[in-house]
């Protein structure tokens, strides 16, 4: 229980996806312009990587790995991925509604969401476990989350300000999430001892 | 603000004409993917921090994004509408595929250095955003251009912003490749993991000492951001409005 909390932690705030590795940076900028949309886009993250990191796990361990095919990684990362999404979207549109009048438009975007394959990607380069990697990508989800609400929040109130026009837009967006990226460094200094069980990285 | 640029082709025409040199040089400055269009972001950031690995990045990229393009393109009349994403993602991953076993048998050490992210020249939106906006609806060669063009326009700015950081970050320019060189700054005792930097080359400003925050990722967004303030002040049509 210590480790999953511990990779909880360091995934959703001191690796933070979007901060520290730039994944998903795409829908990041696109939509994050209005804080409802944000969160909506955030919330379908969380989902999908939740789901597609265990399955991955899984067909990475006892399909590739143990037939050898490990060069097929990638084609069978991205099917299952792209499966997974359209599957989740029919599920969601049948049993709840009101969940998928929120996320809809989302789940399709999210296929070809860097954070989702980096997600995968990275869990296979660090060699976690199946907790480990339900943790990573629950915890990776949340740093996505709050990094979106966060700087959709800063967004609406900079409209307000008097920025320079050839900056308007896009480049502000660039250069606040570079001063994001600066703030979420201070939280390195966060002990996961605190929450037992610590290991020193591998 | 992705532009469809579908253009009608006449019966005869020169196989390198205007069309297919504007085809190429428009992503290059006015059209660019990553300042302009702002797709593929995603996999690219992270690996600026040098300009070696971001050069084979930015060649990893132009070969997946050509070759893409002319296979969807030579594809285009017989891939059914529903399926067409999961086709291109299946064109892209195999290409992508190619690239990574190639490079892990030619350069292991870039990669290392590389890692997840070649792959995730899969989920790279400027490749499949290209597929989409020109490739299904255009002849193979022009597709083919175009994918090259495109890939051309977000390998110039990796390569522009490896630079910068690389220089002001390290003193180094090239470093870990075999024409490694030391540009600016003080001489070896402040050499930070570039092993075969600082043997060629002359220094220059040793006076300098080397900033950091370059090192660090979040510099890569600063930059960006800066080469977007001097492309849209140079050239106020491209000034976002909204």
């Amino acid at each position: 229980m210590g480790d999953f909390i511990n990779i909880f932690i360091k995934s959703a705030f001191i690796e933070n996806m979007i901060l520290a590795y730039f994944l998903g940076m795409c829908s990041f900028l696109a939509v994050s312009k209005s804080l409802n949309t944000a969160f909506g886009l955030g919330l379908a993250v969380i989902f999908v990587l939740g789901i597609t990191m265990p399955i991955n796990w899984l067909i990475n361990e006892y399909l590739l790995v143990s037939f050898e095919l490990e060069f097929l990684r990638f084609i069978v990362f991205i099917a299952v991925i792209a499966s997974t999404v359209q599957l989740v979207e029919m599920v969601v549109e049948k049993y709840s509604p009101g969940l998928y009048a929120a996320l809809g438009i989302f789940l399709p975007l999210i296929t070809v969401n860097c954070a989702i394959l980096g997600g995968s990607l990275f869990m296979v380069s660090r060699e976690y476990n199946l907790t480990e990697s339900i943790a990573f990508g629950l915890g990776g989800g949340f740093g996505w989350f709050l990094a979106i609400i966060a700087i959709a929040a800063i967004r609406e109130r900079i409209r307000y300000s008097n920025v320079p026009p050839a900056l308007r837009g896009l480049g502000m967006a660039f250069l606040l999430t570079g001063l994001m990226g600066l703030a979420f460094l201070s939280l390195s200094g966060i002990d996961p001892a605190v929450f037992g069980g610590w290991t020193p990285a591998k | 603000m992705a532009t469809t640029t579908e253009i009608k082709a006449p019966k005869s025409e020169p196989l390198f004409g205007k069309k297919e040199r504007i085809l190429l040089t428009d992503p290059l400055l006015d059209n660019n993917p990553i300042t302009i269009q702002v797709l593929g972001v995603c996999s690219a950031l992270a690996v600026t921090s040098l300009v070696y690995p971001s050069l084979v990045m930015a060649v990893a990229v132009v070969f997946v994004c050509a070759f893409s393009s002319l296979v969807t393109s030579l594809l285009r009349n017989s891939i059914p509408k529903a399926v067409r994403l999961i086709v291109q993602l299946v064109i892209i991953a195999t290409l992508v595929t190619l690239v990574n076993e190639a490079l892990k048998a030619i350069n292991y050490p870039v990669y290392k250095q590389l890692s997840v992210y070649i792959g995730l020249i899969i989920t790279n939106c400027i490749v499949m955003g290209r597929l989409e906006a020109f490739a299904m609806a255009n002849k193979p060669w022009r597709s083919f251009i175009d994918g090259i063009g495109n890939g051309l326009g977000y390998g110039l700015i990796l390569v522009v912003v490896g630079a910068i950081r690389e220089i002001f970050g390290k003193g180094t320019l090239f470093a870990g490749s075999g024409i490694a060189m030391r540009f600016i700054g003080p001489g070896q005792e402040y050499m930070i993991d570039t092993a075969t930097a600082g043997q060629w080359g002359s220094s220059w400003f040793g006076w300098y000492a080397n900033n950091n925050l370059m090192v660090m990722s979040v510099a890569a967004m600063f930059v960006i951001a800066i080469l977007i303030w001097i492309q849209r002040s140079r050239n106020p049509k491209l000034v976002d409005i909204s």
